[in-house]
């Protein structure tokens, strides 16, 4: 049974040290993927409100998907920071792979590699793998979700 | 204005311009130069940072994000190294170029052979689109390529150096998207309706224009998130159109009605895009290392924000009708001020932080060979009394046009108060920053006397209060101040001031003691130091800051400069606020013949043509523009006094040290009320 005040609190830390990392990231130049900012703009286009928005839904998004990992654990039968970190790890890759490539498709702002931007679509797209954003995105997202999964993980063995 | 914004034909303007006041197009073809003079150039920007466009149409210096990051064109600098971005007809043509009436767009129109080819460049600007809900990238450079007539083959060359030329990114081209540079976090997209390709990490393309056909480049710049990438074609005409209006709307608030209006606008326009619109703060000018003689080492960074220009900027901001900008100006001087606990720096940057020091960037051959080129200003740590009294001058003019001071203000003002009476007696290096050592300069003590001066006004004025000790510190420390100029500052045997104590020789900001009020401008002593100023320093109408060969003074540095402009305008408002109109605006006019074919002014101008050196445009300069065509105005009549000299204070805080001395720096009788004090 899931415990639902240690998956919340693993959900925030988990989530908290996933943004951290990325938004680390960002700061250091490494890379310009901005998960919130490209959630955001799904529902608005100015900057601030954007990123005001996005970071919320990034919030929330964390929390659910903690419960999803939650629910996994105990699909399984066990949990660990091993297992979490690859539950992570593939969760990145999914991300990566096929979150990255879809989203211009039903992101309204986004712009498209092979019509351009368009007054509506300027957004620019993350390409394969979000390499768009830095060469070093894919492996920035990889950890950061390595992270959150191996949080998750760790709390969950507790509670499975 | 000979041209309409469009339709009309470039013939019939040309035809106009030549019988007009305006230049006549040049007899011969230009023909590009591999580095164009610093007059060559014009402005561009956005309030954030801005750009350089010479009149071969090439982006020859651009720092992004801000004024003072490392560069992405520094063609200027170094034409081979530092990277430009260049729009211009293949053959060869005539140029002639303005900016658009009451903006910041810059048109340049080139005639060849075949045909007739009009370049319109602006960084966009346009808050009303961005606020209804677009889209918009961190700085966008756009240039819209249109050709009036004939026909006119194209070229574009976009070359971005990253971090001053230092670094050269392979570029990845994304199809539709444009082409992408990539660099540590920081992105530029080139996007372009002319074909073009990549060579050698540069965007290259020309194409053939036939009358009429119109095509938009731009380059777009964001930092850290997913960029946006703007669209071309109409929605950049619309671009355009709205950064017109942002600044034609803007310029329209220029409330200035007196003569030289059209140069007062266009410096107004100038000083607005030196404003870092983040934060309100003026910097002193867009360019690093522009050098102060062709060839020579006076090169330096002015990329930051100087508390000396203070005082004249925040007037020249209210006296146009700016008056949010001027007060943006004054709360950023606040909080900058407030940081450093009353112990003012020299400069700061964009933000109110201190700068990283002086560094050579030896990589980079110079403007003309005109080496080193630095980054940072060494001048941040040097003691230099004048700006305390700049700052409290500052708060004093703000007061005097119905601002208030908070607690925080009122506070701090106070703490410079004593701070000053703790630090004038001190050498310091002074307005100009010698690197020779200090010294006790004559414009520097006075500046701590209108420091003093202005806080007891306000005390007076009920702006501020100062306590009982505090105000007989003030006014006895003042009387002082005064006692030393009069007796170290002023020689009896030049029947001068001079530039610092005991010396003999003078120095233009001098000036200054009139322009602030320290004395009456028609007073005898200040009339003889005039007239000693005109004969040392003068050029024609120029006016040096001082001069290198007389008596020995040394600045520290290989002599080689040119006339000052903003002393030239100093002397141009000292001679209207003096009463002597007609060789004010005698030397006003023959400096507005000095400025570069789009109006705008350098640090310094060459004595033998009188073309601008030095750093460009440099903000201080315009400031001066702005000063003495206020002050012309106002000798005219046609405006209220805006003076920052002759308020009560001087009276109280500036006992006369002796009768000479009171018959020489008053054109009339002292008020009693100070004699009594004196008395007393």
């Amino acid at each position: 049974m899931i415990d639902p005040r240690t998956s919340l609190v693993a959900g925030v830390l988990a989530t908290g040290v996933l943004t951290l990392v990325m938004t680390a990231s960002q700061g250091l130049g490494w890379s310009r993927i901005s998960l919130p900012y490209m959630l955001g703009t799904i529902f608005s286009p100015r900057r601030g409100r954007a990123m005001a928005i996005g970071s919320l839904t990034h919030a929330v998004l964390g929390l659910l998907l903690a419960l999803f990992y939650f629910l996994v654990f105990e699909v399984w039968g066990r949990a660990g920071w091993e297992r979490g970190a690859a539950l992570g790890l593939l969760h990145g890759a999914f991300v990566l792979v096929v979150g990255m490539e879809i989203l211009p498709a039903w992101h309204p702002r986004m712009a498209s590699r092979h019509h351009g931007p368009t007054p509506t679509r300027q957004l620019e797209p993350p390409g394969f793998l979000a390499l768009n954003y830095g060469w070093a995105t894919p492996v920035v997202t990889l950890v950061a979700h390595l992270l959150y999964g191996a949080i998750l993980g760790a709390f969950a063995r507790t509670v499975v | 204005m000979a041209w309409s914004d469009g339709g009309r034909g470039v013939t019939d303007a040309w035809t106009q311009r030549g019988s007009a006041d305006a230049p006549a197009p040049p007899a011969a073809a230009d023909a590009a130069e591999p580095c164009p003079k610093i007059g060559d150039h014009a402005l561009i920007g956005d309030c954030g940072s801005a750009a350089l466009i010479s009149r071969w149409g090439s982006v020859d210096w651009m720092c992004l994000p801000r004024f003072d990051s490392p560069s992405l064109f520094a063609a200027i600098l170094d034409p081979e190294r530092g990277g430009r971005f260049r729009i211009a007809p293949t053959h060869e043509s005539h140029v002639w170029r303005r900016y658009v009436e009451g903006s910041a767009v810059l048109e340049t129109v080139f005639r060849t052979e075949s045909g007739v080819l009009r370049l319109r460049d602006c960084m966009v600007a346009a808050p009303d689109r961005c606020e209804a809900g677009a889209l918009w990238p961190e700085h966008q450079l756009l240039r819209e390529v249109r050709c009036i007539e004939g026909r006119v083959e194209v070229e574009v060359v976009c070359e971005p150096r990253f971090d001053y030329g230092r670094r050269r990114i392979r570029p990845e081209v994304r199809e539709a998207l444009g082409v992408f540079y990539a660099h540590r976090g920081h992105l530029v997209i080139v996007r372009s309706e002319i074909p073009v390709e990549v060579e050698d990490g540069s965007v290259r393309g020309r194409c053939w224009l036939e009358a009429e056909d119109r095509r938009f480049v731009l380059l777009a710049y964001d930092q850290g998130e997913p960029a946006v990438i703007p669209p071309l074609g109409q929605y950049a005409a619309d671009n355009l159109e709205a950064t017109l209006a942002y600044w034609r709307d803007w310029s329209a608030r220029c409330d200035y009605q007196g003569p030289h209006r059209e140069q007062v606008e266009r410096s107004a326009i100038t000083l607005k895009l030196m404003t870092f619109a983040a934060s309100g703060a003026v910097v002193a000018a867009p360019t690093t290392s522009l050098p102060e003689r062709i060839g020579g080492v006076r090169n330096w960074d002015y990329r930051f924000c100087w508390l000396r220009d203070a005082c004249f900027t925040l007037r020249a901001l209210f006296e146009l009708g700016y008056t949010e900008e001027g007060t943006a100006f004054f709360s950023w001087l606040l909080h900058t001020t407030h940081h450093s606990h009353a112990r003012l720096r020299v400069l700061y940057d964009v933000f109110g932080g201190t700068t990283r020091g002086e560094r050579e960037i030896d990589f980079l051959a110079g403007h003309r060979g005109s080496r080193p080129v630095r980054v940072g200003n060494a001048a941040d740590d040097q003691l230099q009394l004048d700006l305390y009294g700049e700052l409290v001058a500052a708060a004093f003019e703000y007061v005097r046009r119905g601002g208030t001071l908070g607690r925080f203000a009122a506070r701090l003002l106070i703490r410079i108060g004593d701070r000053v009476c703790g630090l004038w007696q001190r050498p310091d290096r002074g307005i100009w920053e010698v690197r020779s050592g200090d010294r006790r300069h004559t414009h520097s003590v006075a500046m701590c006397w209108v420091a003093l001066d202005r806080l007891l006004a306000m005390d007076r004025d009920g702006d501020l209060v100062l306590s009982a000790r505090r105000r007989t510190r003030f006014e006895r420390t003042a009387h002082r101040i005064r006692d030393a100029i009069e007796a170290s500052g002023y020689s009896r045997r030049l029947k001068s001031y001079v530039g610092v104590f005991d010396g003999d020789s003078v120095d233009a900001s001098l000036l200054l003691l009139a322009l602030y009020g320290y004395v009456e401008p028609d007073a005898p002593r200040f009339r003889s130091t005039w007239e000693r100023i005109r004969a040392e320093l003068g050029h024609g109408a120029l006016l040096m800051r001082y001069a290198h060969d007389v008596h020995g003074r040394d600045d520290g540095l290989p002599p080689g400069e040119g006339a000052f402009g903003v002393c030239s305008f100093w002397a141009a408002e000292y001679l209207a606020r003096a009463g002597r109109l007609a060789e004010a605006e005698t030397i006003f006019e023959a400096l507005c013949r000095h400025a570069n074919d789009v109006g705008l002014y350098g640090e310094e101008l060459d004595l033998q043509d009188g073309t601008p050196l030095g750093n460009f445009p440099q903000a201080f300069t315009h400031v001066g523009l702005v000063g003495a065509a206020l002050a012309i105005a106002e000798a005219r009549g046609k405006r209220p006094e805006s003076g920052l000299a002759g308020h009560a204070a001087r009276q109280q805080s500036g006992h006369m040290p002796d009768a000479e001395a009171a018959d020489d720096l008053h054109t009339e009788k002292p008020a009693a009320g100070t004699e009594e004090e004196n008395a007393s």
